[in-house]
């Protein structure tokens, strides 16, 4: 940084709003298909311990080994065999989601109360049935849980994948960096923290709408 | 009516661990009877009754049900004609109650038109109102209103059989005793066979049509109704369990109408008391009863005490005896005698008129001649 500039430099951040917004749009769409390509993952592998659950150990011991590899670590790692490009960043992305996801869908899932799964397969639920209309409503909840602490992860790992040039605020914050220039690196790192706390915002309020028994009162 | 008759033939159930385990248990129950499963934990009550929903597989024998082995029959079409409650209730707490209500006939496919007349049908005859229990949730009822909606939804699809697995053990007992008595009432409207698990003796007696004592290790220990179980009781761990008091249980099957009753001297307010006083003499009683105008008791007068010449009034009355109905236990009118100052209980009708009078004499008498097999056999 230049001695004497400002943070912000309001003229550049007006004459780039554009770029400013395809940053936020790529941004959102590398942790939009991490989180819907991890869930899928993550809730095929809960239904395999669902089935069998001797697998929730082994499947919950490398997720968290993947979750323990230093982003910039794995890229570095997967860049020999995908090259710079976007399956690089979303195979570290993905990996990422697993673990808490994993655990907040069968937690969700075992979070039924037994009575009710009892009674629930007494009076003739199917296991699929039992899974669509009771196990998942119920661990809704827990489940949307740990969505938000993937999706808020998420987006805080996404501006690494700048470093692999797929754009997203990350590109902004480099670019900061490269050229000695506070403007896009302050921007590139503030929009990222609005993008966490607005999307964590927008689960709680579908989680409440979603979960409407959980607030219903005494009376 | 829906019913179906329910037979367990020498099934055994065995488990690594002796708990729960059932050893060649073979019972009938007829088609509408209520068979209680009764027995000290872990005589394998529960494990019985879940093998006829197959929540629990015999490891031999078989249950049949309308004589159809259950292992024959497709295990959700099963359950989906089988009524099921369970102490904990487990309505689902994400659905309103009227959701809750309608999961049977949702799962086997009725119109939504019937399943709404059903659900709302339902509410009303287990004592909800429909219009404020209908659209909330489960956390939003008492205990006592939640158990009521688990028999709702386990009555919905109307099955020949429902399994009961202490339904009312976890609510207060007085909550629980108006749980029994509407559930008996219910019973004898619809008519569908019950099996009924409790480690309640006096429930058991009282919801009963047949009480199966089960004992350790999964033996059935007597299968009889509950008269007999308490006259006769097959062995002494059966006499143990039904407790010292039998007796006592007798007399709570037995009503104030099976007994045989006495009229006592009568006066009503106006009458001279020369004339109460010559009704007492003529039956040796030296107590009369006062009636109102409507016949209904006012209390008793001393004969000794009325002065000749004068009209009864309710002034003459020195003592008020208990109250009894034809439908009081003679167990409950029992107690009351022993607590009332006058050894004598006036028999009313249901609208509140003089009817008889009841004393220990005829409850011991009706004690002893009463616990017949066949009198409850054949109710």
């Amino acid at each position: 940084m230049r001695p004497g500039e400002p943070l912000i430099l309001w003229d550049w951040t007006f004459s780039h709003l554009p770029d400013i917004a395809r940053r936020v749009e790529e941004h959102l769409v590398l942790t939009g298909i991490a989180i819907g390509l991890g869930f899928v993952i993550a809730f095929v592998l809960s239904l395999a311990i669902r089935q069998s659950p001797f697998l929730y150990a082994p499947v919950t011991w490398v997720t968290g080994v993947m979750y323990s590899i230093p982003s910039l670590a794995l890229f570095s790692l997967l860049i020999p065999f995908t090259g710079l490009s976007i399956t690089t960043a979303e195979i570290g992305l993905v990996s990422y989601t697993l673990l808490i996801l994993v655990r907040n869908i069968v937690g969700g899932i075992r979070s039924v109360p037994p009575e009710v799964r009892e009674s629930a397969i007494g009076m003739g639920y199917s296991q699929w049935q039992l899974l669509w209309r009771i196990e998942l409503p119920l661990g809704l909840a827990v489940i949307i849980a740990g969505v938000r602490v993937a999706v808020v992860t998420t987006i805080g790992l996404v501006t690494v994948t700048g470093v692999i040039g797929q754009g997203g605020l990350g590109a902004l914050i480099i670019q900061g960096i490269n050229q000695f220039f506070a403007t896009p690196l302050v921007i590139g790192a503030v929009l990222s923290i609005v993008l966490a706390i607005v999307l964590d915002g927008a689960l709680v309020f579908i989680q409440r709408r979603v979960t409407p028994w959980t607030r219903a009162t005494q009376s | 009516m829906n019913q179906a008759t329910v037979e367990f033939r020498h099934v055994s159930k065995s488990y690594d661990g002796a708990q729960g385990a059932v050893v060649d248990l073979s019972l009938l129950v007829p088609a509408g009877d209520i068979c209680v499963l009764v027995g000290p934990s872990g005589c394998g009550k529960t494990t019985s009754l879940k093998m006829v929903n197959r929540l629990v597989e015999p490891t031999s024998g078989q249950v049949l049900i309308d004589d159809q082995d259950v292992m024959t029959i497709d295990v959700t079409s099963l359950r989906r004609r089988i009524g099921y409650v369970i102490q904990q209730v487990g309505l689902f707490p994400h659905q309103t109650i009227a959701d809750n209500v309608a999961t049977v006939p949702r799962l086997i496919g009725w119109p939504k038109e019937r399943i709404r007349k059903r659900t709302e049908e339902l509410l009303e005859l287990v004592g909800l109102d429909p219009s404020q229990v209908r659209n909330r949730y489960p956390s939003q009822l008492s205990g006592g209103e939640r158990q009521r909606v688990g028999v709702a939804r386990a009555m919905a699809a109307e099955p020949p059989v429902m399994l009961m697995d202490e339904p009312f053990g976890a609510v207060d007992p007085i909550v629980r005793e108006r749980l029994q008595n509407e559930f008996l009432r219910l019973h004898r409207a619809l008519g569908t066979t019950v099996l009924f698990v409790t480690h309640d003796i006096d429930e058991a007696i009282k919801m009963g049509s047949r009480v199966a004592v089960m004992r350790q290790g999964g033996h059935l220990a007597q299968y009889a109704p509950p008269v007999e179980l308490l006259a006769h009781p097959a062995s002494d761990f059966v006499s143990r369990f039904v407790g010292v008091d039998r007796g006592l249980k007798s007399l709570s099957l037995l009503k104030v109408a099976d007994a045989r009753l006495d009229q006592g001297a009568v006066a009503r307010v106006g009458e001279p008391s020369d004339e109460a006083i010559r009704r007492a003499r003529e039956i040796g009683a030296a107590w009369v009863l006062l009636l109102d105008r409507a016949e209904k008791p006012l209390g008793w007068m001393k004969v000794s005490a009325l002065k000749s010449g004068q009209p009864c009034t309710p002034d003459d009355v020195d003592a008020s005896s208990p109250l009894v109905t034809l439908d009081t236990t003679l167990r409950d009118a029992l107690s009351m005698l022993l607590t009332s100052a006058v050894q004598t209980a006036v028999v009313i009708d249901e609208r509140g008129r003089y009817t008889a009078v009841l004393t220990f004499d005829e409850i011991a008498l009706a004690f002893r001649t009463e616990p017949s097999t066949e009198a409850v056999g054949a109710a």
